[in-house]
């Protein structure tokens, strides 16, 4: 299978929630949400930005959106104006998960949009 | 009143800060009914709120004023209404700078209303005493522990009010605190009579208020596939045009930049999103996976099918309250050896400090090498370990003011007594600044009142 960037068949959002962030990943095919669904856990995505998040991570499924929401509970350095990073709004948060490398079987990128 | 089919309501500001085009180029480019306006974020009531403290007059968008002294005369000839949040934590006093800028153009009889009852600051410890106890709703601590330091409290009033002071005649609509759906919401129920209870109208008006209440989030801007959004820089701003039964469509003005399509609007539909079956506003909660999009035409998305449900019987408070002072400073360190330098003068820092007694905890220091890979930290990317230079952006925070201040002394002194290539002191020695905490609460709607009052200029 091609290990390719998650960009490859999804794209992404994030923005500031508290003292963490949401990323929300969409699909850009069935096929795509269908193997993110099963490969996209939590674990991959806590693992993955384990440098910026140091809190829980949690997952929200909408089928019909082709999207799959991950709160990052605590990935601003304490959120609003008590932050002291760069990213103080988790701005790029969507961006990171973006680069993640994905073991992507041939049929699902046949079938997605790049 | 007859009711109109089809009702256009724009956005033009997704937060203070955003273009001073986007309102001014609505009026111009197009037809539109509704200008809404959002000003205001969590961080926003808090700086809001340091303006007030400082100077009583002041606590509101100022941005606003701009805004309706540079498209006054259209607003008149065309008789487009305009809601806002931009009452910030003062919306009687950016009532009357509204007025005076409309008087220096020579407007009069122009109908102005104000919808306050969101700032429960004078009421805390009434509330408190009551058994309210407004806990944090992330941390569940009490209020008390912070009380003394609290600055402001207001609540995410609902659209109702918005809509009531646009059925008593208003043109201009100023709130202080409601929720950013709620601008789209206010005039949608006002135009076809919806009811509380109407919960999925309720939930098609939120719906339709999330998507646009970011300005150009949802037609282009902050687009993962940026390289296909044309015109980028006259990027049309969002347009609800909305029906009576609760189905829109999005779209934008004929002739601007970016783009409407499904795709667009789902960058901006999963936004600060929490669980997406339940969305909860003042009025009702919200499914947004209930809805249905369809590219009906050029830069045209219909959504149908939206579903709701009743409300909590609480309104989110926002808090905000002093929770210590911090600094910040930034120096452009260039190669060679870049990444090597910036790394030496933050620990050149550290030590002189120590040196005068000035010691920090981890947790209150920050050192950033920008350019060096800061954004997407632990992930591997391309040519982040030598850059051709870096930005070394380094800060502190803490309790104690006198310390925090003692830090930004030992910053620029790095361009003489430092490696060499320092440069790009960008503001000068910093100093410290309050940090303002945000508190997010919970209280019962039965404890706030609401009130709409009309003026005219």
């Amino acid at each position: 299978m091609p290990i390719v960037a998650l960009s490859r068949i999804a794209d992404a959002r994030s923005g500031d929630k508290g003292e963490g962030s949401n990323v929300g990943v969409m699909a850009r095919s069935d096929a795509a949400y269908a193997f993110l669904k099963s490969k996209l856990t939590t674990d991959a995505v806590r693992t993955h930005m384990q440098a910026i998040n140091s809190g829980a991570v949690k997952r929200y499924e909408s089928d019909s959106l082709r999207v799959l929401n991950f709160i990052l509970a605590d990935s601003l350095g304490g959120g609003g104006s008590a932050s002291l990073k760069t990213d103080a709004q988790g701005k790029t948060h969507g961006l990171a998960l973006l680069r993640m490398k994905l073991d992507v079987p041939a049929d699902v990128l046949a079938a997605t949009p790049e | 009143m007859a009711r109109k089919d089809k009702v256009l309501v724009a956005n033009g500001q997704g937060f203070w800060g955003d273009s001073l085009l986007g309102p001014i180029r609505l009026c111009r480019e197009g037809p539109i009914d509704y200008l809404t306006l959002d000003y205001l974020a969590e961080v926003t009531m808090s700086i809001l709120q340091k303006q007030r403290l400082r100077e009583p007059s002041k606590g509101f968008a100022t941005d606003f004023i701009k805004m309706i002294e540079r498209t006054a005369p259209e607003l008149v000839a065309k008789g487009i209404k305009v809601v806002a949040n931009a009452g910030g934590v003062n919306p009687m006093a950016c009532k009357d700078a509204t007025i005076a800028a409309l008087h220096k153009q020579g407007f009069k009889g122009v109908k102005i209303a104000v919808v306050e009852g969101d700032d429960i600051y004078g009421q805390l410890d009434a509330l408190l005493a009551g058994g309210e106890e407004l806990k944090n709703m992330d941390t569940g601590a009490p209020l008390s522990s912070v009380r003394k330091t609290v600055s402001s409290a207001n609540v995410y009033l609902g659209a109702f009010p918005t809509a009531q002071a646009l059925d008593q005649g208003a043109q201009i609509v100023i709130t202080g605190r409601g929720t950013d759906p709620g601008l789209v919401l206010g005039p949608l129920i006002h135009e076809f009579g919806w009811k509380p209870g109407d919960y999925d109208l309720i939930a098609a008006g939120t719906i339709a208020g999330h998507i646009v209440e970011c300005g150009a989030q949802c037609t282009g801007g902050n687009y993962t596939d940026w390289r296909a959004v044309k015109n980028m820089a006259m990027v049309g701003y969002p347009i609800i045009e909305a029906s009576a039964d609760g189905s829109f469509v999005v779209t934008k003005h004929a002739g601007t930049g970016g783009m409407v399509t499904r795709r667009s609007i789902l960058h901006q539909l999963v936004y600060e999103m929490g669980d997406p079956k339940n969305y909860i506003g003042p009025d009702g909660t919200a499914d947004f996976t209930s809805i249905t999009m369809e590219e009906v035409g050029p830069d045209r998305v219909r959504i149908t099918g939206a579903k709701g449900g009743p409300p909590t019987p609480t309104y989110k408070v926002s808090i905000s309250y002093s929770d210590g002072w911090k600094a910040l400073g930034q120096l452009t360190v260039s190669g060679p050896d870049a990444l090597a330098k910036a790394k030496l003068c933050a620990e050149i820092v550290w030590k002189r400090l120590e040196y005068d007694g000035c010691t920090f905890a981890e947790s209150e220091k920050l050192v950033e090498f920008v350019g060096a890979n800061v954004c997407h930290a632990g992930i591997d990317v391309p040519n982040a370990s030598e850059p051709s230079e870096v930005v070394l952006h380094i800060g502190v925070k803490g309790q104690d003011k006198a310390k925090i201040d003692r830090f930004g002394y030992e910053l620029v002194p790095l361009v003489t007594s430092g490696p060499p290539g320092v440069t790009g002191f960008a503001g000068g020695r910093p100093h410290a600044t309050e940090i303002i905490g945000f508190w997010p609460a919970l209280m019962r709607k039965d404890k706030v009142t609401t009130k709409v009052s009309l003026f005219e200029s």
